[in-house]
């Protein structure tokens, strides 16, 4: 499957925009690992901020980024959300709540309990009624999120906002579920190169199982391995290197998927992968 | 879109097990509703619960899957010859060839709101549980998939009560795609703390048995329950005439995060989307299966929207009266319902509600009645404003 990148969106410790952080994924620069400052989620009216949590401010903002990189307008794409769980902040809230004796759930914590918490305020946000999907496939839950962006494109859409979120779960759920750090990331995705493509790409379903593609800088690669939706990092210091290039992803089931990455050099029109 | 032949189906919830069993309830007008028991759950409502004999253990093999919602996700593939088809698909197409779409709400939650009344003395869970396999939103995707030893994609949809008619959008674009050939597409949700207390919370439960459509209504009745579809290219040489996919439509409201779009704008956006998707007309459509889930505004924006789509001459109905609001799971239970209404020559009409809304201009059937049906729609709207609606019927030969 081919498809084309307008723009991508980097949301982590140390990693606080495209433009900012293009050259430490392209290995251009040192990685410098900073205190994450959650991003204000500027796309919701105000009496919505206020009902959110970091979740779904992440994701908005990651999306936000990469619409605005691309010089689109919220309105005007279909998205595909991907976490790999529930939001952690929410389900412990309210699991404790259901565990003492009084269960009064909050009514605002329990709408924001769904899979599908940052889509809907993406919506409402967006003023968007474009589809929308929210997915999940544990670890691997950036992968199947690409491979549904990518299948959109193919068969019925000319553009998918694809985006990807997850953050550190609070004490005790992270006894069980652990999860070093936040990372948010979203890619702008067309089916025809257009004048802002950065690359193109062609996504393949491996016959058998390769090794995954990993960071060479230790620390970006802890980063990588800490985080469900960091397992995106080799395809974005693809996308920052702007060469050609071939990055695996692994796939639930032991699988992989191969994407071949086409960089934009100066000068030149974007080839497909 | 390319018709999808629905080779195989079946269904579990608290009104029946399996198909013919499924269809007697809704022609005999047997709802599976009762006053809620659920664990420890103490509130004034009804619920549609499975008996738990019926939710034996999962398959030994995969026990680190054993939870209340793979159970019964276990329960409904052993329904009706379901295994047969999915293991001649793989055997057909090769395990990396056939796919695995799931709905859920809140897959195995339960695991967690019990292990979080064990926690320790430092206030640590349990170690024993195994989140990856029970609560987490994938889990019935990847218990659906490896129950099967297939190797294609495999991702849960999870859109609140719209997830397992999505799912089928998800399964049709992978097909079409080329990237399967076959896929299993269905939609399981079991009872749990969160949504009975989380419903409650919001006002929306019923203290009597749910009655979409009625004057009268007062808030949904939660029930659990699964549906799985086998969804090929290519009809089942073994079934004659099998019923397909023809259209999905999915819109988004854009509207609030609990409370559907006051003119069903995002409904009507929906519908419409299945209808030109099936390359259909309004008035080719027999029958809709309604979201109706017995709200005050829910069943008033949904029929607002049909009529302005549909006018008010189309049959329509829901059937959530006869197994709850299965949340995640109604999608593909109440697909599987549409198409055995037309596989078999049936309307169903709607249990519990006595006397209509007459504020809702819609052709509400009450009881259940034989009559052929060609084409039938089903709608499914969730929390953060996501609708879906998808078209089934008979590929003309």
């Amino acid at each position: 499957m081919k498809l084309f990148v307008e723009s991508a969106a980097v949301l982590a410790p140390g990693l606080t925009g495209w433009a900012d952080s293009r050259a430490v994924l392209a290995g251009e620069q040192e990685y410098q690992p900073a205190p994450f400052v959650a991003p204000a989620a500027e796309l919701l009216p105000a009496v919505e901020r206020r009902r959110t949590g970091s979740t779904v401010k992440l994701a908005l903002a990651a999306g936000q980024q990469a619409l605005s990189s691309a010089g689109r307008s919220a309105d005007s794409v279909a998205t595909v959300f991907v976490s790999s769980g529930n939001d952690g902040d929410v389900i412990n809230d309210i699991c404790t709540t259901l565990a003492g004796s009084d269960r009064q759930v909050s009514p605002t914590r329990f709408h924001n309990s769904v899979h599908n918490a940052p889509s809907g305020y993406w919506g409402i946000a967006a003023h968007s009624q474009h589809p929308s999907t929210s997915l999940c496939a544990f670890d691997w839950s950036f992968s199947i999120g690409l491979l549904e962006a990518a299948t959109q494109l193919q068969v019925e859409r000319t553009e998918v906002l694809l985006i990807a979120y997850d953050i550190p779960y609070p004490m005790p759920f992270a006894g069980i579920r652990r999860i070093e750090h936040p990372f948010g990331t979203a890619l702008l995705m067309t089916r025809h190169c257009t004048e802002r493509s950065i690359a193109g790409l062609a996504i393949e379903l491996d016959q058998s199982p390769k090794p995954p593609s990993v960071m060479v800088d230790a620390m970006l690669e802890s980063l990588r391995i800490g985080n469900p939706c960091a397992r995106a990092l080799p395809l974005l210091a693809a996308l920052a290197r702007a060469q050609s290039a071939t990055i695996t992803l692994q796939r639930n089931a032991g699988q992989t998927m191969s994407i071949s990455v086409r960089g934009k050099t100066p000068g030149t029109e974007v080839q497909p992968a | 879109m390319q018709p999808l032949f629905l080779n195989r189906y079946a269904i579990a919830s608290s009104a029946a097990i399996g198909l013919e069993a499924t269809v007697q309830a809704i022609k005999n007008m047997r709802s599976g509703l009762a006053p809620c028991n659920f664990e420890t759950v103490r509130l004034d409502t009804f619920a549609g619960q499975i008996a738990e004999p019926r939710l034996a253990p999962v398959r030994t093999d995969l026990a680190p899957f054993d939870c209340r919602n793979n159970r019964l996700a276990q329960l409904c593939l052993r329904q009706d010859s379901f295994e047969e088809g999915v293991i001649g698909a793989r055997e057909k197409y090769g395990p990396a060839r056939v796919g695995v779409f799931m709905g859920t709400s809140t897959s195995g939650i339960l695991e967690t709101e019990l292990a979080y009344r064990r926690r320790d003395a430092d206030g640590m869970l349990p170690r024993d549980f195994p989140y990856a396999t029970t609560h987490n939103t994938f889990s019935i995707a990847w218990f659906v998939q490896s129950y099967f030893a297939l190797a294609g994609p495999a991702m849960t949809i999870s859109t609140a009560c719209s997830s397992s008619a999505k799912a089928f959008g998800n399964a049709a674009r992978m097909i079409e795609a080329g990237l399967c050939d076959a896929a299993v597409v269905g939609g399981v949700d079991s009872l749990c703390l969160t949504t009975l207390y989380g419903f409650n919370s919001l006002g929306l439960l019923s203290p009597v048995a749910c009655r979409p459509f009625d004057g009268e209504r007062n808030g949904i009745s939660i029930g659990e329950g699964a549906g799985m579809v086998l969804l090929e290219k290519i009809p089942s040489p073994s079934i004659p005439n099998p019923v397909a996919l023809l259209g999905i439509g999915e819109s988004s409201d854009a509207y609030h995060m609990s409370s559907p779009h006051p003119e069903g704008l995002g409904a009507r956006i929906a519908m419409e989307g299945a209808l030109s998707n099936a390359g259909l007309k309004p008035g080719m459509v027999d029958y809709i299966n309604l979201h109706g889930t017995g709200t005050r505004s829910n069943d008033a924006t949904e029929g607002k929207a049909v009529c302005d789509v549909f006018g008010n001459d189309v049959p329509c109905s829901s059937t959530k009266g006869w197994t709850g609001h299965t949340l995640g799971a109604c999608g593909a239970i109440e697909a599987i319902i549409c198409a055995l209404a037309i596989e078999r020559g049936f309307m169903p009409g709607s249990a519990n509600t006595r006397a209509l809304d007459a504020t809702i201009p819609v052709h509400y059937l009450l009881t259940s009645r034989s009559e052929p049906i060609e084409v039938a729609m089903t709608n499914a709207f969730g929390f953060g404003g996501t609708n879906c609606s998808l078209v089934l019927g008979r590929v003309s030969a």
